[in-house]
């Protein structure tokens, strides 16, 4: 990674977030990662020019679980209560290969030795596509976490990044600390929002409206995303047992059709890779783009809870304040609490504001990119069918 | 129109009949044509006919229906085929075109919404397309004979469980052994099965393939009885719709049954009497579960000395391939339900994101959404005909020649019959010989004159059953080279058209995107 046309063009395979990674003085990038039995072991590459860091340019191996213990230890730092915080990538999925791997060793002895030999390679086709997503939505967080000017400068990112060691003992004393305790309280970050403090600001009361609805529509749109892109995955499945039953049916006829049913193996066996194509692209441009979105959609409403949450505390505040002074007692005290906590909301209201405004030209141009990218392929995958079938068509009419 | 409609339904209730009669009553649908557009959902074809003097009519829905049948046969067959096409066979075991263009148009009427809009307007031989029926008739010298068959109008007779479907069954042939050129009558689906019954027993018909009837099913029967008017007994009324057709193309394609008098009978006759052996819990049906179950018995103990392997191979081969082909029916049975469940996910899909739209602030990305939605709408439909196709082209194709091949079985099986028969009676033959000789030997000259009569009745009945075998001998190995070659055709001209059928939805597909292509870039 040494200029950024380079970077901009590893963006293009990025699939849900731009203009990340493109700031040479800290460059991320996740150039390979091991599969272990469960767990996945990333190699996060830094090069960088910043003075805090060691060495220019270093690797370290990372779990998925030092992922999740960087994100919880950003979320709980409080002076980034104003921001939105890049979404943690998911844990890494392989239960659908696995499943597969599974009914493929108890189906071997049922399946002829081309349909296995097939199968087996689709297994691993599956695999790597679980990978490659994982690599990238793993990439992705620590590139907005990099990009951003407030996170990039993060003591415990950098610790994440350049720590040679097992992270795993500070986890596990992070964990103590926070334990759930934070995601419990966003648990119910909806009703606060919805429920509670009187909106003063017009930007925040439309803010929260939208991204409580949008979060409930998009959420759905994954759900059914997933569904769709699923049912594409089991017909590219079906034309591979069809190829297989064919192919039989050929092998054993000796008759004047023989020709045609091996030209529609070929065929069969093309469009399962096409179809297979097109499943694949689907998830990753429409299906990923939504979940991510979904996941920042999230994070933003975070933000807006803390706001809220900030707000409260204020009004608590002042109902402490006017306490106190009615009392006679501990004013000094409360006159402090309450200004601290003004200056919090206002800070919050303040980046707050612009974050969820960048946050919106983010999203609007992810989508363009990602639908325009979907419709580019679909249309190359069915044009490509197209072709295959046409000639398949003309050569079987001439006989 | 020479059909007839007016069958009154059974006295109500008629517990014989009813528990038997299941399979045959239906509901009907509201409107008439219902069977025929489901899948298409479009009406592009022309209304079907109501008044009797329209003997061009009757087939003007199927009109395509010929023109593609037409065109199939001239396309990849050489030209001395094109004048076979309205070649009809006279006499027995000629092969003609009359058995691909009986067999045509598995898609039934529906085919001629498929034309209308089907990218394979490229191979379409455009002066054939435009010929009427008349023309097609003038064109005929007086030896080129043809037949075509529809069966079309499914229509509810009755009511409630003792209401049945009737269907309209319309020939339009040269044949001179036929009163008429063009003909209709109505048929229930208990009159096609009572059809093939009839066949199956006949003597003269002993080794040919027997075409097998559409198979009953209670579960379908019911709910279209019952008076569900979704989709699904629509679909199974459409499903079964295009299975008689098939079976009365294939029968009529085949040169002895269509000398039959029973098929004649069926063809022409305006009511037949109820055909009650069809019943599964009746007598007769009984008593065929049973003989089914001997014969079952019976074949796996016989064992006939062949001067060559040629049928014992061929069983095998028989055997085999029926295995094979269920196998990838089964396959297609998968896509075709994953394809169905693919449309109904996108349907779903399309909504959701038009609900993202309807919230999207962002005005052009809001716009591109809603966009996308009517896209995944599109594909919806588009997932939707493929399925039909994946079904009615491929699936149904299957599932008829996995039955068919048992139908070839089966003439294996009565050839095994005949020759068990022959060998019971040579055996008695020899029994009754050595009779006479202890007679002769024990001297009881007024048992002997009896004993030479039994001879006498044993040898003529021997020659009998021998001269049976050859018949029976001959006549398969004739139907199997036949059945093969129409196997062939069939299977070449179905993978073609499906073939076709997929390059249609991809280039629908491709338009589909292309169209939103553009929304997608003006998302600012």
């Amino acid at each position: 990674m040494t200029s950024i046309s380079e970077d901009s063009d590893k963006e293009k395979a990025r699939s849900v977030s731009v203009d990340l990674n493109n700031d040479a003085s800290l460059l991320i990038d996740i150039p390979d990662a091991l599969c272990e039995r469960d767990k996945v072991k990333f190699t996060v590459h830094t090069k960088t020019t910043l003075s805090p860091f060691q060495k220019p340019d270093f690797s370290v191996p990372r779990q998925h679980e030092d992922f999740i213990w960087l994100h919880d230890a950003i979320v709980e730092t409080e002076e980034y209560a104003g921001l939105i915080i890049p979404p943690a990538p998911p844990k890494p999925d392989f239960e659908g290969p696995r499943e597969k791997m599974h009914k493929l060793g108890e189906g071997e002895s049922s399946m002829t030795k081309e349909e296995y030999a097939k199968m087996k390679q689709e297994l691993e086709a599956e695999y790597l596509a679980v990978f490659k997503k994982t690599v990238q939505v793993h990439e992705v967080f620590l590139q907005r976490l990099s990009s951003h000017p407030s996170f990039s400068k993060d003591r415990n990112f950098h610790i994440f990044l350049e720590y040679d060691q097992d992270l795993s003992v500070r986890r596990k004393n992070a964990k103590e600390m926070f334990g759930g305790f934070f995601k419990n309280m966003v648990k119910t970050a909806d009703e606060v929002l919805i429920s509670g403090v009187k909106e003063v600001d017009e930007f925040f009361e439309q803010e929260k409206i939208f991204l409580l609805d949008y979060s409930n529509k998009i959420k759905d749109s994954t759900a059914k995303a997933e569904k769709m892109t699923r049912s594409h995955k089991n017909v590219a499945d079906d034309y591979n047992h069809i190829s297989g039953a064919l192919n039989s049916v050929a092998a054993d006829n000796n008759s004047a059709f023989k020709k045609h049913l091996e030209k529609c193996v070929e065929v069969f066996e093309k469009l399962r890779k096409v179809e297979d194509r097109v499943a694949s692209d689907q998830e990753l441009k429409l299906t990923e783009l939504l979940r991510y979105y979904t996941r920042d959609i999230q994070a933003a409403k975070d933000l807006l809870y803390r706001r809220a949450r900030a707000l409260a505390d204020y009004e608590n505040s002042n109902k402490a304040l006017d306490k106190a002074r009615l009392k006679g007692k501990d004013v000094p005290q409360a006159e402090e609490n309450q200004k601290q906590c003004l200056q919090k909301f206002d800070r919050l209201s303040e980046s707050g504001k612009k974050e969820l405004t960048s946050f919106k030209a983010r999203r609007v141009v992810a989508f363009r990119k990602n639908l325009i990218e979907m419709t580019e392929l679909e249309i190359k995958h069915a044009k490509n069918s197209m072709s295959t079938l046409q000639g398949s068509i003309e050569l079987l009419k001439s006989n | 129109m020479s059909g007839s409609c007016g069958r009154n339904p059974p006295p109500f209730p008629d517990n014989e009949d009813l528990e038997a009669e299941i399979d045959a009553r239906v509901l009907d649908s509201d409107e008439e044509d219902e069977g025929e557009d489901i899948f298409t959902g479009a009406r592009s074809k022309p209304t079907t006919p109501t008044s009797a003097p329209d003997e061009g009519d009757i087939f003007s829905e199927e009109g395509s229906y010929i023109r593609s049948d037409v065109h199939h046969t001239t396309n990849g067959l050489h030209s001395d085929e094109e004048l076979d096409l309205f070649t009809e066979a006279t006499v027995e075991l000629t092969l003609t075109n009359t058995t691909s263009q009986g067999r045509r148009e598995i898609i039934g009427p529906t085919a001629s919404a498929c034309n209308t809009t089907h990218v394979p307007n490229s191979i379409l031989k455009p002066s054939i397309v435009t010929k009427t029926m008349e023309e097609l008739e003038e064109e005929e010298s007086g030896d080129q004979f043809e037949l075509n068959i529809a069966v079309t109008n499914p229509e509810k007779i009755g009511d409630g469980m003792t209401a049945y479907m009737s269907y309209k069954v319309s020939t339009q042939t040269t044949l001179p052994m036929f009163a008429n050129k063009t003909f209709t009558v109505r048929r229930r689906f208990s009159d096609f099965l009572g059809l093939y019954e009839k066949m199956s027993a006949k003597n003269s018909l002993m080794g040919c393939i027997i075409p097998p009837a559409p198979q009953k099913s209670v579960v379908g029967m019911t709910k279209v009885k019952v008076g569900k008017e979704d989709s699904s007994s629509a679909e199974f009324v459409e499903k079964r719709r295009a299975a008689l057709e098939r079976y009365l193309q294939r029968v009529v394609a085949h040169p002895s049954l269509l000398q039959d008098p029973d098929v004649r009978e069926f063809l022409e006759r305006d009511e037949l009497p109820r055909a009650v052996n069809t019943q599964t819990l009746s007598g007769p049906g009984l008593l065929k579960m049973i003989n089914r179950a001997s014969d079952a018995v019976n074949k796996m103990t016989i064992k006939i000395n062949e001067s060559d392997n040629w049928f014992e191979s061929k069983l095998q081969e028989v055997e085999n391939e029926e295995q094979l082909l269920r196998r990838l029916h089964a396959a297609v049975d998968s896509l075709v339900n994953h394809r169905k469940e693919l449309c109904i996910n996108t349907a779903v899909f399309s909504k959701s994101v038009a609900m993202l739209g309807s919230v999207e602030e962002n005005s052009a990305l809001s716009r591109a959404l809603s966009q996308l939605a009517e896209v995944e709408d599109k594909m919806e439909q588009l997932h939707q005909q493929q399925a039909f196709s994946d079904f009615f082209i491929l699936a149904e194709l299957l599932a008829d020649y996995v039955r068919l091949l048992g139908a070839v079985r089966c003439c294996f099986e009565q050839r095994m019959k005949v020759w068990q028969r022959l060998q019971e009676a040579q055996i008695t033959l020899q029994k009754k010989r050595e009779a006479e000789a202890k007679l002769l030997w024990a001297n009881k000259p007024e048992k002997l004159q009896q004993a030479k009569d039994d001879i006498n009745e044993w040898e003529s009945k021997v020659s009998q059953y021998e001269r049976d075998f050859e018949r029976v001998t001959c006549t398969v190995r004739k139907e199997v080279l036949r059945f093969e070659k129409e196997k062939a055709r069939d299977f070449k001209q179905h993978i073609v058209k499906y073939l076709e059928s997929l390059l249609h939805t991809q280039h629908r597909l491709v338009k589909c995107w292309e169209a939103f292509l553009p929304e997608a870039k003006a998302i600012a």
